[in-house]
This record gives C-alpha cells, sequence and structure tokens, in this order.
C-alpha cells in the first residue's frame, strides 16, 4: 500500500497561518493541521472521505487555536 | 560531510531489506505509525520509550539498551530514522543515539513526509527483527548544555546561544505553538540568544536546505562556529534539528542541545529574560 491522492495547502484560520495535508492509505483518509510556524500538528482526523476528514480536522484546530493567548510584547 | 548522516528515500527504498540497516520511524503524531510505515521500519514511541517516564530526563541507558536491542540493532547497525514534522523527534532521537555514543546513526532526508508525498510503498505490519545485544556507552555530555552552563553562558557571554522557536515564542507574543498547550509561565528568551527558527533549515518538502544556505542563516545573526554553540527550543526537539544542522551538516565542533530548554527557563522563578 501507498499513501494516494496526497495534497497539501495553506490557508488561515482565525488569523493564525496553517498548513493541511490529505491523503488516503487504503481505503481511509488522513488528514493533519499543522501550525505554519513553527510547524507542529496539532489537530487530525481519519475517516471515510476527504471532505469529512478535513471538516473534522478543521474544527479540531480552530478549538485549539482559540485557545492561544496572545500577549503584549513590550517590557 | 552530509552523506555520514543523511539518506535519501530512494537510497532507503533500495536498502529495505538491508541486514546492516534498521529503520525506525519517530513521529510528534505518536498514531502516524500505525497508518502504515517504510516497510521493515521499527516504530519508536517519544513520549513513552525515548525518555525517563518518571525523572523528566532523557531514556535512561538500561532503557536504550533493551529498546534498540528488541529492534534488533546491535552496536554495529546502521540506524536510520525518520520522522513526521521535517523530522523533528527523529532528531531528538538522533542526538540521543548520539548522546549514548551509537557509531552509525543517519536521517531519511525528507521525513515521513517526502515518504508518503513520494507515493513511496508502506506496511501495516509491525516487524518482528531478531532479538540483539546492545551495549550503550556512558552519556556524552559534551552534546548536552544543563541549567547551570547555560546560565553561566549568559553571564559570562562564553557561548553562541540559538533560540530556534518561532519568532512569536521568541518574543513572548505566544507562550507555545499555536493550537498547542502552553507550558510556561512567562514569554520571551533567553538574554544574548539569537534567533534562528529551525524552519528555516528546511526546504517545503522536508529536507535540508544547502549547507552553504544554512551556513549563510546562522552566519547572518553571527552563530559561526567561533565559540561554542547551545541550541535550544521548547522541549528539546526542535533543537535537536538545528543542533544536528550545526553539528553534522556545518560541522562546528563544540553544539550542544539544551534539551531543558523553555519550559525549564520560562518556569524558573527570578531567571533572567528578554522580550522582544
Amino acid at each position: 500500500m501507498r499513501a494516494e491522492e496526497y495534497a497539501e495547502r495553506k490557508e488561515t484560520l482565525d488569523t493564525w497561518p496553517i498548513h493541511i495535508v490529505t491523503y488516503r492509505i487504503g481505503d481511509k483518509y488522513y488528514c493533519t493541521i499543522d501550525n505554519v510556524d513553527p510547524g507542529a500538528r496539532f489537530a487530525r482526523a481519519e475517516g471515510p472521505t476527504r471532505e469529512e476528514v478535513e471538516r473534522v480536522a478543521l474544527e479540531k484546530a480552530q478549538r485549539y487555536l482559540r485557545q492561544t493567548r496572545r500577549f503584549p510584547t513590550a517590557t | 560531510m552530509r552523506d555520514n548522516v543523511l539518506v535519501s528515500t530512494d537510497w532507503v527504498s533500495r536498502h529495505l531489506n538491508d541486514a546492516n540497516v534498521r529503520i525506525a520511524e519517530v513521529d510528534v503524531d505518536t498514531a502516524a505509525y500505525e497508518q502504515g510505515h517504510v516497510p521493515g521500519a521499527v516504530g519508536w514511541n517519544w513520549t513513552t520509550q525515548l525518555c525517563d517516564t518518571v525523572v523528566r530526563d532523557v531514556i535512561p541507558k538500561k532503557k536504550l539498551e533493551e529498546l534498540l536491542g528488541a529492534s534488533g540493532i546491535s552496536n554495529d547497525t546502521m540506524v536510520v530514522l525518520y520522522g513526521d514534522n521535517n523530522n523533528w523527534f527523529a532528531a531528538w532521537a538522533f542526538w540521543q543515539l548520539k548522546v549514548y555514543g551509537h557509531k552509525d546513526v543517519r536521517i531519511m532526508d525528507g521525513g515521513r513526509k517526502k515518504w508518503l508525498a513520494e507515493g513511496r510503498e508502506l506496511s501495516a505490519q509491525a516487524p518482528q527483527h531478531a532479538q540483539a545485544t546492545y551495549q550503550a556507552k556512558d552519556q556524552d555530555d559534551s552534546l548536552r548544555a544543563y541549567l547551570p552552563e547555560v546560565m553561566e553562558a549568559v553571564k559570562q557571554k562564553s557561548a553562541s546561544l540559538v533560540d530556534v522557536r518561532s519568532p512569536a515564542e521568541f518574543t513572548g507574543e505566544i507562550l507555545a505553538p499555536p493550537g498547542l498547550p502552553e507550558t510556561c509561565q512567562r514569554g520571551g528568551h533567553i538574554p544574548g540568544a539569537k534567533s534562528m527558527p529551525w524552519a528555516k533549515l528546511a526546504n517545503d518538502d522536508g529536507t535540508f536546505k544547502s549547507d552553504v544556505e544554512i551556513k549563510a542563516l546562522y552566519d547572518g545573526v553571527g552563530v559561526t562556529g567561533d565559540k561554542p554553540i547551545i541550541a535550544y527550543c521548547r522541549i528539546g526537539e526542535r533543537s535537536s534539528h538545528s543542533w544536528f544542522a550545526l553539528k553534522y551538516l556545518l560541522g562546528y565542533n563544540n553544539v550542544k542541545n539544551y534539551d531543558g530548554s523553555w519550559t525549564e527557563w520560562g518556569n524558573l522563578v527570578r531567571a533572567p529574560v528578554e522580550k522582544p
């Protein structure tokens, strides 16, 4: 077996740049979402269709990103 | 120099059945291995198998010997590591294997991402390798920086500190990578540290940039190898990636990974912090 229909793209979600990777292995689709900077995977989903796994992964990503606080950088 | 520590996906595909080579996948996402992995590759879980699970520390020597032995790795085996996120935790494993003196360790350039994107063969079955005997050396502390040494380096300005986190973490705008839990009380960076985000060292396909490009990046922030270098990030895995590049691609002699990193420094009472 091998990864098929491999696709990646960059988007912005709630002002945060994200990187979405989706592919299929066998009959299962996988979607992972990284924060672009630093590039850490923080949301993932697996399921029967591309649309479904991307929808679920994006929902998770949004939930986690909304918990990220921004602080003033001046001392 | 990079030929001694990096192998291509193509090279790996030609050595899947090489008895002298053992391939190991180490991912940030510990479930990724189960989806499918390089045929014959063992999977190591960084949260349970590549650390001391009681004390915050690298894997204990005995545990490492057991892990490598069970993976069919002896002292003479070439170990090829790869993983997701441009080899973050593969580099973390590389660093630990070097800390324990393993001779021949390499990273598959581009990691899991490149292997998948190229549509290469995957296996869902964990391999059964014959048990081997492994004898680790004592920890090589010339590769690892501890808090007192970092504090002294700050005070004496005796080392180049490299903060490899994102610019927003460096300035203290965020306390952890977006979407991940905050694991420190204060944001900012260690005084005097230079910002060189790890991601700048990688191409879009996950491979390392050329030695010339990487050297130019570090030269640009004044990290030239003329004095000891200490790399740090949040928990020590991104800095393993940068440590690898500084030590094994650029060939700088005295490079240490400060794995205590910002989760240690940013939680210390009265530790000096620089912002932005």
